[in-house]
């Protein structure tokens, strides 16, 4: 037991160091004072991130991208909990198929969907803005609600629905009072990490952005220019801190969740 | 209005036919039945016997496929549950857990008229009712299984509804308070005046809390009637088996007379059955059943009775306040019956392997026509 007890730690150090350390490297270059992106480390300076406050094509960019990750995310959390609530509470034809079909997105290659995409779009004659991303990352967004939503509303018991009709609520009142705050953790959860998806997005934004860059594709056309390095290291620093957040946020809520299908089964008998 | 949308008012539940199945299976199997205004009515069966369809039928939760549904003299098919002056009480309590238990006491009263404190003086009498003052702002989750109960409980009488639905709401609960609950509960429909309509599987919880009971097997109801009579008189063998223990014995038939019925069985000898005692469409094969608690046994040396016959003891245990035997009655039939003593002081002490002689009373016995 103990043997492999230390194989296993040893596995999941290296697995962390794996993963973590390139993302360590973004801070690290971010407050050094040298536009060589190298070691060793020449001094400490906060002139990158002060440098980001000056730059509008930037700001654009992120507002475009803000934008885009709110309404996409808040799109796709409807039709999710949509198709959540028809999956778990109805039986009708088709159903298996039809949701199989809607977390496709989950595996196809984005790089497939932003070229197909791109293709209709063209083919409608629709002119490529902020909204055609919209459009795009809605898709993409969708089956991870759908997802969580279908889990969301798996934890919700049946009877405190009819508990809630039984006490003379109508439908409407029931999903207003109970149903709603009972998933909204499962609500929440689905739009932080549909905001998440879609902030660092970049193939399908790149594709479908036409003239106004989000965020991921002002990043990328940095790389251009060495001098932008460093501010660009800076900015992932920001990004990546926000990112840590919101995921510890969906963590959060996502065990909310299951506490409260917990405590409404009533499993303690005390 | 109507004539066929009326019934009759003493029956504040009246059901008429009831048919429903589940993918091919039938749930609920030509069911009629009426409860009455202001009793406690249980619905007792094994599990999947139908009972809870039937409950979740006049809740207004399931919709029967054929027969009619009246509440109060109402024709109530097309009525959505939150119409129905019918209150449930579920299985798991199915309390809010996002709501605190004024909250949940309270939920019902949301749709009313009323001002703040009246609503606040409801939710006060209610808690007071169930046991529960001074637990207005306790979370849910921080209740009992008792507590969540008697949560379950005010929020549904709260509404004061004509018909209160008990899902087996003592399953949940351990012995001693599942014994505790059903005094309450009984104590509770008496001072409430509400009809109750409780679903359970537990012989003991339907016999001692309610005035009326009907068993279910199968879909169909074999037998509506008071716990005594469904005990003394049960109509079907398997309503005999399903309630407390019951010996059955094959006999043949001899004659009949005007009151009576004589048959014969090879160990018990000559036995007249009282007519009345006997149910089941007339057949060649009467089956007679007596309870362990019929069977007396004889003092050696003392006078025997009339009805007696010789058995030999193969089990016995002492169960505190009884003493049951198994007996064998021939030497090749190795059947075993039952019998439970209750004066355990005043009746021989017979040891395994001995030899006994056992009598019983005729009007005891029931007795089924089979094929």
């Amino acid at each position: 037991m103990k043997k492999s007890n230390k194989i296993f730690k040893v596995i999941v150090i290296f697995f962390l160091v794996f993963l973590y350390a390139p993302a360590l490297l973004l801070p690290i270059f971010s407050f050094n004072n040298s536009k060589v992106i190298s070691f060793p480390l020449s001094g400490f300076s906060t002139i990158w991130f002060e440098e980001l406050l000056y730059e509008n094509t930037l700001h654009n960019a992120l507002f475009n991208s803000l934008l885009i990750a709110i309404s996409s995310t808040i799109l796709a959390t409807i039709l999710g909990t949509l198709v959540a609530r028809a999956s778990t509470r109805y039986i009708f034809y088709g159903k298996k198929i039809s949701i199989t079909f809607i977390l496709v997105p989950l595996i196809l290659p984005e790089i497939i969907l932003g070229v197909c995409l791109l293709t209709v779009l063209i083919q409608l004659g629709l002119d490529l803005n902020l909204w055609s991303v919209v459009l795009g990352h809605t898709l993409l967004i969708t089956p991870f609600s759908t997802l969580i939503m279908v889990s969301a509303f798996n934890n919700l018991d049946i009877s405190l629905e009819e508990a809630s009709l039984d006490l003379g609520m109508s439908s409407f009142q029931t999903f207003r009072i109970i149903i709603l705050p009972m998933v909204s953790p499962g609500l929440i959860s689905s739009l932080l990490i549909g905001f998440v998806i879609s902030l660092d997005e970049f193939i399908i934004a790149f594709f479908l952005t036409g003239v106004e860059p989000t965020l991921p594709v002002y990043i990328w056309s940095q790389f251009r220019f060495p001098a932008k390095l460093p501010s660009t290291m800076a900015l992932g620093t920001i990004l990546l801190i926000v990112s840590l957040i919101l995921v510890s946020l969906f963590e959060y809520f996502r065990r909310r969740m299951e506490l409260y299908n917990y405590y409404s089964v009533g499993l303690d008998q005390n | 209005m109507n004539k066929k949308n009326i019934r009759n008012p003493e029956k504040i539940v009246d059901l008429i036919s009831i048919e429903k199945s589940f993918d091919k299976i039938r749930a609920v199997n030509n069911v009629s039945l009426g409860i009455k205004e202001g009793e406690f009515f249980s619905l007792l069966g094994p599990s999947g016997c139908g009972k809870t369809t039937l409950l979740r039928i006049i809740a207004g939760f399931e919709k029967p496929e054929n027969g009619d549904v009246f509440i109060n003299g109402k024709n109530v098919n097309s009525v959505e549950p939150n119409n129905r002056p019918t209150n449930m009480v579920f299985q798991n309590y199915a309390i809010f857990p996002h709501l605190n238990v004024s909250e949940n006491v309270g939920y019902g009263l949301r749709n009313t008229n009323l001002n703040k404190d009246e609503i606040a003086q409801k939710i006060e009498e209610a808690l007071n009712l169930v046991g529960l003052e001074g637990y207005h702002k306790r979370a849910s989750s921080a209740l009992s299984g008792g507590q969540r109960q008697r949560v379950a409980l005010a929020r549904a009488l709260i509404l004061k509804p004509r018909v209160l639905l008990l899902d087996e709401p003592l399953s949940a609960l351990d012995k001693n308070l599942r014994e505790q609950m059903q005094f309450e509960l009984r104590q509770l429909q008496k001072s409430v005046g509400i009809t109750f309509v409780l679903v359970t599987h537990d012989q003991t919880e339907a016999l001692t809390m309610s005035d009326r009971v009907g068993v279910m097997f199968n879909g169909k109801v074999d037998q509506v009637a008071s716990p005594e009579e469904i005990y003394n008189k049960p109509q079907t063998k398997r309503v005999a088996s399903f309630i407390g223990n019951m010996n059955f014995f094959e006999t043949q038939y001899l004659e009949k007379n005007s009151k009576t019925i004589s048959v014969c069985h090879k160990d018990l000898g000559n036995i007249k059955l009282l007519k009345s005692n006997i149910f089941g469409d007339d057949k060649s094969k009467l089956t007679i059943g007596i309870r362990p608690e019929n069977f007396k046994i004889n003092n050696k040396n003392g006078k025997k009775q009339s009805k007696s016959f010789n058995a030999k003891v193969v089990e016995k245990s002492f169960m505190g306040d009884t003493m049951l035997y198994g007996i064998n009655l021939g030497e090749n039939d190795h059947h075993t019956y039952r019998i439970s003593i209750s004066d355990i002081k005043n009746t021989p002490s017979p040891n395994i392997g001995e030899e006994i002689s056992v009598y019983f009373q005729e009007d005891d016995i029931v007795a089924y026509f089979e094929e």
